[in-house]
């Protein structure tokens, strides 16, 4: 029954990364506009200015304080991301292509993304990622460019209820700026 | 006047002419024998799986299956196997459902003697008849004194030229002859193995291994099963592996050894069964079956053994398969001196990564932090073998051991020669281990093969001594000259992987990618992703590079397999079977053969 629903999660997981096959490929050409909808400096989620004197200061992060300590039998998460639990982070990183257009988070990673995120599967995706949730689906950015990301981060193992993403660490993003 | 030099003139016209009429006949003959032989693929509303022209071990258990897609549903199935109703042949009933696309079924079936079997399908539906027969070969083969134990090496991607590339940096050469030969190279008998799947030219290591395994062809991503048309990766028929084989009918002890996870494909196919290679949860639970649960299992990818709970874990669920082991009596190792410590017990898993182990050069040259992190103490590929074989020898009815160098594909992925070429003289390494085993008893067979090719090929050497860079760097023919690598410690890997003048190593397939011809201190991707197109990674040469542009399709970021043909070297009692060039579903044959293997015996 188990291995039934997960098939059954994992051919759903599938068949919309199929769906969205296509859709990347008009992209390519052109139809779905790629500046126009960027999520750069849009009202929605770039952070009000005065976030920084009215709310709390930002704690910088970097991907390699994630973990402690390593070994087969498990990561351990560091200090920092222990008491960094439901706080204001800063991380900068690449973004991976978002699986989806309608999905509202996008995965952060340390390097360019250069797994082709339409062929794997989140076994494929290396540990040090952190998942980004955002008020607002997904569209295009720059994938190459380092970003910045601001939010509040989570820390714990969750599965995204519509794709079967299993994430770690994530961060309700404020705002995503391209890096300097 | 007599002149001998016109008459042997007239001579030799005559003989040429006589060669020539031969050859002329003989090209003719062969033409016409190629051309009444082949003719393009046959498109039949009927799949039959097992696929037309199957072999099979005498006793080896498979699914028997027939899809029939039709627009008006079938209303009959016939099927008839050596002129028997199947159904009575197999002595089972079989399972039959009528739809757009029908199915009839029957579920562990064996053909119980050797020799040829037709099989003939007749549907019915209101458009009325539809029929079609195909053949299977069973083979009772075996050798007068059989191998107690057979070692299978597995060079994942590692073609023609990547051993050659190992043997130059291995063994180096000198005035056109090699100093030596690799352990690879030195074995009895060579043949060359194709290596296509039954749905591609161009195959994955899934299929692949899975033809090794079972002696059947696979589709891309599938193992131990036929794939179906059903959209489930666990309801397609199985075929009867070589682990569950050896278990089943001699009792033998099998073990797994590998440096990427110990569920990626060429280490599952040895004893799993899914139309999926992804579903690498699902492989590891299987690893428990008792059907075909290895004694020995070591490798990377502890990943899909720990609890959803435990961070790293890529689990949906909350089992700890690391404990289960456990508790069946599998000592746990997690590091190299964890191994070491193990001693021989009856049965052991060691799991050193939580994904792919790292490469030779990274855990013992350069041992970069940056790269390994926590994880320096990890076996290499020789320690993992000889661990293995010390452990499984213990049992006296004998053992079937796979060993997969598998990073040298994935570093052929990301178009990093020399940290697959490292990894190729860590395998052949393993070999030299195996050979000493087998040499004492002279009871083994050793098969050393790889699953597939790619397409890198060394063109020249590659230098700057004089100023010049990017392709203008790269010698070829007499420009070329030699290497400059040296093996100073004789450890048999140069101590530089970044000598002066290094090989030219170019890339029949690949995306657009920068080359600088040089070691990448850090492995680097080629190409990344962006915008849904594959374009190539600034990092990749940072002192700067000649873009290549692509050759692949933009969706895909790296190297892809090349569908040429593969060595195979083979050494110890059965090895006289490998030579010429054979199908890759010959090497399950030979491994059978070798052993005496009868299906239709059971041990327990
Ligand atoms: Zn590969």
């Amino acid at each position: 029954m188990v291995r039934l629903t997960r098939s059954i999660s994992r051919a759903i997981f599938l068949a919309m990364m199929l769906a969205w096959l296509p859709l990347s490929w008009t992209g390519q050409d052109g139809t779905i506009p790629y500046d126009g909808s960027s999520l750069f400096f849009t009202r929605a989620q770039a952070a009000p200015a005065w976030l920084p004197w009215l709310g709390e200061q930002a704690t910088h992060l970097e991907f390699n304080e994630f973990y402690s300590g390593a070994s087969a039998l498990g990561l351990e998460l560091s200090a920092k991301l222990e008491s960094l639990k439901g706080k204001k982070v800063q991380i900068s990183g690449f973004m991976a292509p978002p699986l989806k257009p309608t999905l509202s988070f996008f995965v952060l990673t340390k390097v360019p993304m250069s797994i082709c995120p339409f062929c794997s599967t989140d076994a494929d995706w290396p540990n040090d990622i952190v998942l980004i949730k955002l008020s607002k689906p997904v569209t295009a950015l720059p994938f190459d460019r380092p970003i910045t990301v601001t939010g509040d981060l989570e820390v714990g193992y969750q599965m995204d209820e519509e794709t079967g993403f299993i994430s770690l660490v994530r961060i309700v993003a404020d705002s995503v700026e391209e890096a300097n | 006047m007599y002149n001998p030099k016109i008459s042997v003139l007239y001579l030799s016209r005559f003989s040429r002419l006589l060669v020539a009429l031969v050859v002329v006949a003989s090209l003719m003959s062969s033409m016409t024998i190629s051309y009444a032989a082949y003719s393009g693929p046959e498109v039949s509303n009927i799949s039959m799986m097992p696929i037309d022209r199957a072999k099979f071990l005498v006793g080896q258990k498979f699914d028997f299956e027939i899809e029939v897609k039709n627009d008006t549903p079938a209303s009959a199935i016939e099927v008839m196997v050596n002129g028997l109703a199947a159904e009575v042949f197999f002595g089972k009933q079989a399972v039959i459902k009528f739809d757009k696309m029908s199915t009839y079924r029957i579920n562990e079936v064996a053909f119980p003697q050797a020799g040829k079997v037709a099989v003939a399908v007749t549907v019915k539906s209101e458009k009325g008849i539809e029929k079609r027969t195909i053949n299977y070969e069973v083979s009772g083969e075996k050798i007068k004194k059989p191998a107690k134990n057979v070692i299978l090496i597995i060079g994942d991607g590692m073609s023609l030229q990547a051993r050659q590339m190992a043997r130059i940096l291995s063994k180096g050469i000198t005035e056109g002859k090699y100093n030596d030969l690799l352990e690879m190279d030195k074995m009895s008998n060579l043949a060359l193995i194709t290596t296509s799947g039954n749905d591609s030219l161009v195959t994955d290591s899934a299929n692949s291994a899975s033809a090794y395994a079972t002696g059947q062809k696979g589709a891309v991503n599938a193992m131990g099963v036929y794939a179906d048309s059903t959209k489930d990766p666990f309801d397609d028929p199985k075929v009867e592996n070589i682990i569950e084989l050896a278990k089943r009918t001699r009792g033998m002890a099998t073990g797994i050894v590998s440096t990427a996870n110990i569920t990626d494909a060429t280490p599952a196919a040895m004893l799993a069964h899914t139309r999926k290679r992804s579903e690498q949860n699902f492989i590891a639970q299987e690893m428990l079956n008792p059907l075909h649960r290895p004694d020995v299992i070591l490798g990377g990818g502890s990943r899909h053994f720990l609890p959803k709970s435990v961070p790293g874990s890529k689990r949906t669920d909350d089992r700890n398969l690391v404990e289960e082991f456990k508790k069946l009596g599998y000592p746990i190792a997690t590091t190299k001196t964890e191994l070491k410590q193990s001693g021989t017990p009856d049965k052991l898993l060691g799991l050193f990564q939580l994904d792919n182990m790292d490469v030779y050069i990274d855990r013992e040259v350069t041992k970069n932090p940056a790269v390994l992190g926590k994880f320096t103490d990890q076996p290499t590929l020789m320690d993992m073998t000889k661990t293995a074989i010390d452990v499984l020898s213990k049992n006296k009815n004998g053992f079937f051991l796979m060993v997969e160098g598998a990073c040298i594909d994935k570093q052929l992925h990301t178009m990093d020669w020399q940290r697959a070429t490292y990894d190729t003289i860590e395998m052949d390494k393993a070999v030299g281990i195996a050979k000493e085993f087998a040499k004492k008893n002279d009871d083994t067979l050793v098969i050393v093969v790889a699953d597939h090719a790619h397409g890198a090929s060394i063109t020249g050497t590659y230098h700057e001594l004089d100023g010049k860079t990017g392709r203008e760097g790269v010698r070829t023919y007499a420009d070329a000259g030699w290497p400059t690598f040296v093996d100073a410690d004789g450890d048999g890997f140069p101590d530089d992987p970044n000598p002066s003048v290094t090989l030219a190593v170019q890339f029949a397939n690949h995306p657009d990618y920068y080359e600088n011809y040089k070691f990448q201190e850090v492995p680097t991707s080629p190409a990344i992703m962006a915008d849904g197109k594959a374009i190539a990674n600034p990092k990749r040469a940072p002192q700067g590079g000649d873009l290549k542009v692509g050759n692949t399709p933009t969706s895909d970021p790296s190297e892809v397999h090349s569908a040429d043909d593969v060595p195979l070297t083979a050494e110890g009692p059965g090895a006289d079977y490998f030579k010429g060039v054979m199908d890759n579903t010959e090497v399950f044959h030979g491994i059978v053969r070798a052993l005496g293997l009868d299906g239709r015996k059971n041990e327990k």
